[in-house]
């Protein structure tokens, strides 16, 4: 019992200084710093680099972590954050999440994907209280994080610095005017946050005895989560929700598994956002004060594709590719076609319904195993399978996400994250092992098993997904939803139900992806969860960014690029992601209603 | 006498100690124009607010038609006969004229968005969502010839705006003008169908010939015998075209009446003077 809580104030501990970091960020300058995780991850591996190989002692490695990774914060704050300042805050949150990525695969093209065992600096179970174990290590930590804490909230409350970090964060015009400099301030906070995610790294790894580049997603969300369980914004609010969440999970963990982990934050997190939006210490903002919705991009007329392209499109891709392509290029075609699929229907819900998901595996992988449980097992054929495998996507997705429609803006994304990252990790608790030997389709006796007939049946799925997404963009429907995106207050205003609305676009979404899951899974023939990844989530978001964010013929572009070229490039997949990141944040800088729409 | 269309009754709200709104009871009748001036922060556009249920009210009550609407869901008001404009125009800025216009009418569809009753029923509430996909992607003979009533809707709503809007039906509202907005913004909310039409300041960073021209609408509209409720900082307008005025100061109705009754109301000069002064003056007559 008191072996649990202990642990679970060392959790906490590292939480709450991520959290602390996410909230400093978040404070001055709105933007929920995703790049922030990717530090934690990177703090553990540098610190497994100066100590482990270098030999280095760790009093100095210390140090060291922290001047990179507030020098690497720094460096993305100026080339990425500050420069989206004038866009939307939800385009400069996109553009860490893709920074996060890069940085995450970077290490691991680095480092490699392998957890490193993290040498013991301090013992570890040295002092006894009863049965109650703990070590220096321990006690250094807390003390570290004690001391360090201490620092901020009187750096904060007396320094001149930290008073002109808090007047930014309550009013970043008026500090403007007051001569406060502003982006210096938010440089300082960037460099702080990041310095402190690289410790909360170190601590990991300290704590767990392993490093690993990608460690840093799932502690990042946890800290996320801490933030928001405190109040965005608030530090102290993000020292609390880091140590609530750390015990309970270390509870939660005790009793349930460490399966349970991801659950239980997500969980928390769900919880939190419908029971107290603001959380324990913030402010829940007032309905028509927080701007955070839409879409980022609005302006620019979209290209219109006239209508010998559309002829073009449909020749080359259902005509020459099957007729002459290879099975090289018709495995590389269906990959692109089944993209295409999801990322088509995802447009209304990014672009029309302005609901920026970032978990679009979720509904990919309940699509996949849906398809996969029910032909092995029930013998229901492929065709069937299909669209039922659609359905059950839609319904269990929204019947999880249900409760989040009432949230607003960034947390809707964090949100949508967060049930994607559930959704598999349930799969993984239930299903740990892969699904072998999933049927091809077949028509009568005839096994359709080849690459060219799977690529037609494919395309067909495609013409299908774009006929009904204009036709849903066309409709009165469609113009509501996109109501919705652009303007919550005025659509309600007029009558709108922005809440169901919105569902009904992630429904529609979840739907074709879980078509596309289907697909992915009759084509594969094996799934397992380390499948449906956040390179999953992050690749069908950029697709739609790319092609623009409201126009489904834009997914279709978007996809060729990003899963065509990719492939064809023979690109691995770690260098994958990191051009996925860099597509991201340029189209969103330079091109930010996508590459077929004209900047106003 | 009958019901009036909209009563309020002892309405309050308070942010975090101020009493914007401090217990107002007032009605409009049905064809009624009335409009509410005060000093800034009297609480006026607080009390168009909380009618039209953007922001949830903290006791009183609201009734449209006898009905009670001060559950706080905004898009249901709207349903029950209620469109607003905002202060600063909201528009769907991605969506041309005509389509902002469109979305107004969404409220009184029923072909096109089968089952809606059941909106209101938390449990059932995708039935209904479901249906309208499926109507949008295969049509039905109804919405067809709904379809075609919601064209003539804004048709009739551009017209109304013809010289202004006539060419502009297919722009993005992102386009528009500041003033063009504004129409746009009224031409949504009159495509409701609105028993009662509530109005925060239309006039608001507009210049003297775009007053006049709103002036000119708002009359027209009233002929035609919409209620209004307004608000409205040119005394001007707001004298030509109320039949009631309401005025505001710290939270409370201090007059209502007809434009010369207010006009003459040595409360609403008080209040419009400055407060100081009148209290001196008050202090000295005492």
């Amino acid at each position: 019992m008191f072996d649990t809580l202990i642990a679970g104030l060392l959790r906490g501990n590292v939480y709450a200084l991520g959290a602390v970091g996410i909230s400093l960020v978040f404070g001055v300058m709105n933007v929920v710093n995703f790049a922030q995780f990717s530090f934690f991850g990177l703090g553990a591996m540098l610190a497994w680099l100066f100590v482990a190989e270098l030999g280095w002692p760790f009093w100095l490695a210390l140090p060291l972590v922290l001047v990179i990774c507030g020098g690497l914060g720094l460096l993305i704050n100026i080339a990425v954050v500050r420069p989206l300042a004038k866009f939307l805050p939800l385009a400069a949150m996109l553009s860490t999440y893709a920074v996060s990525q890069i940085l995450d695969n970077a290490s691991q093209i680095a480092f490699t994907a392998e957890f490193r065992a993290f040498p013991k600096v301090l013992p570890t179970s040295n002092f006894h209280i009863g049965t109650m174990r703990f070590g220096t290590s321990d006690l250094v930590m807390l003390g570290i994080t004690a001391v360090v804490m201490g620092a901020m909230a009187a750096f904060l409350k007396y320094g001149k610095t930290g008073q002109a970090i808090r007047a930014t964060a309550q009013d970043q015009e008026a500090a403007l005017q007051m001569g406060i400099p502003v982006s210096l301030v938010q440089h300082i906070a960037f460099v702080i946050a990041s310095a402190l995610g690289g410790l909360a790294g170190v601590f990991i790894a300290l704590y767990v005895g392993v490093a690993n580049p990608t460690s840093g997603l799932n502690v990042g969300m946890t800290a996320f989560v801490a933030a928001t369980l405190g109040g965005l914004g608030s530090l102290g609010g993000a020292v609390i929700g880091g140590f609530v969440l750390g015990i309970l999970e270390a509870f939660g963990i005790h009793f349930f598994g460490d399966s349970a982990r991801e659950i239980i934050v997500f969980f928390v997190l769900i919880l939190v956002l419908i029971l107290r939006p603001g959380g324990f210490l913030g402010k829940v903002p007032l309905l028509s004060t927080e701007p955070l919705t839409g879409t980022f991009l609005g302006k620019g007329r979209p290209f219109t594709i006239p209508r010998w392209a559309w002829i073009a499109a449909a020749v080359v891709g259902g005509i020459l590719i099957p007729v002459f392509g290879d099975n090289y290029l018709l495995t590389t075609g269906t990959q692109v076609l089944i993209y295409a699929v999801i990322a088509a229907g995802f447009t209304v819900t990014a672009g029309q319904a302005g609901v920026l998901a970032l978990g679009q595996a979720g509904p990919i992988a309940i699509g996949a195993y849906t398809s996969a449980l029910i032909t092995i097992n029930l013998g229901i054929p492929f065709w069937v399978a299909v669209p039922l495998s659609g359905i059950s996507a839609a319904v269990l997705t929204s019947v999880l996400a249900s409760p989040i429609w009432g949230v607003k803006g960034h947390y809707i994304s964090i949100a949508t994250l967060g049930i994607g990252t559930a959704i598999v990790a349930i799969i993984r608790l239930v299903l740990p092992q892969g699904i072998y030997g999933i049927p091809m389709p077949s028509w009568g006796d005839t096994l359709l098993a080849t690459p060219v007939a799977y690529y037609l049946i494919d395309f067909v799925a495609l013409v299908v997904t774009l006929w009904v997404m204009l036709r849903i963009r066309r409709s009165h429907l469609g113009k509501v939803i996109s109501s919705v995106g652009s303007d919550e207050v005025a659509a309600l205003a007029s009558g709108v139900r922005v809440r169901d609305y919105k569902a009904l676009a992630f429904a529609i979404s979840a739907f074709f992806a879980g078509i596309g899951g289907s697909l992915l899974a009759h084509q594969y023939t094996y799934i397992d969860p380390t499948i449906f990844t956040m390179l999953m989530s992050l690749l069908v978001v950029t697709i739609v960014i790319m092609g623009g964010v409201g126009l489904p013929p834009g997914a279709v572009i978007g996809s060729v690029i990003l899963i065509g070229a990719m492939e064809l490039l023979r690109f691995t997949p770690e260098l994958r992601i990191v051009v996925y990141g860099l597509v991201l944040i340029l189209v969103v800088r330079f091109r930010p209603g996508g590459v077929l729409v004209r900047n106003a | 006498m009958s019901t009036p269309l909209l009563e309020v009754v002892d309405l309050a709200r308070h942010f975090e100690g101020l009493k914007a709104v401090d217990g107002i009871t007032f009605s409009v009748a049905a064809g009624e124009v009335v409009s509410i001036i005060g000093p800034n922060g009297s609480g006026k556009t607080t009390t168009l607010n909380l009618v039209t249920g953007t922001i949830p009210g903290h006791g009183g009550t609201i009734t449209l038609e006898g009905e009670r609407i001060d559950h706080g869901d905004t898009a249901r008001i709207a349903e029950h006969g209620i469109a607003r404009t905002f202060q600063n125009g909201r528009v769907f800025a991605t969506l041309s004229v005509a389509d902002n216009i469109e979305v107004g009418i969404h409220s009184t569809l029923d072909a096109t968005r089968p089952f809606r009753r059941l909106s209101n029923l938390f449990a059932l509430r995708w039935i209904p969502l479901i249906a309208e996909l499926f109507v949008a992607i295969v049509g039905t003979p109804g919405s067809r010839r709904e379809s075609a009533e919601i064209e003539s809707v804004v048709a009739t709503e551009i017209h109304r705006f013809e010289a202004r809007l006539g060419s502009r039906r297919d722009d993005p509202a992102y386009s528009l003008s500041y003033a063009n907005r504004r129409r746009t913004e009224i031409a949504r909310a009159l495509a409701l169908r609105p028993k009662l039409l509530v109005l925060d300041e239309p006039t608001a960073g507009m210049n003297q010939s775009e007053t006049a021209e709103v002036l000119a609408q708002l009359l027209e509209l009233k002929a035609e015998g919409q209620a209004i409720l307004l608000v409205e900082h040119k005394l001007d307008l707001v004298m030509t075209v109320s039949d009631r005025i309401i005025v505001m100061d710290g939270g409370r109705i201090i007059a209502s009446g007809t434009p010369e009754a207010v006009r003459t109301d040595p409360a609403v000069i008080e209040a419009y003077l400055g407060r100081r002064r009148g209290a001196e003056e008050g202090a000295t007559h005492d």
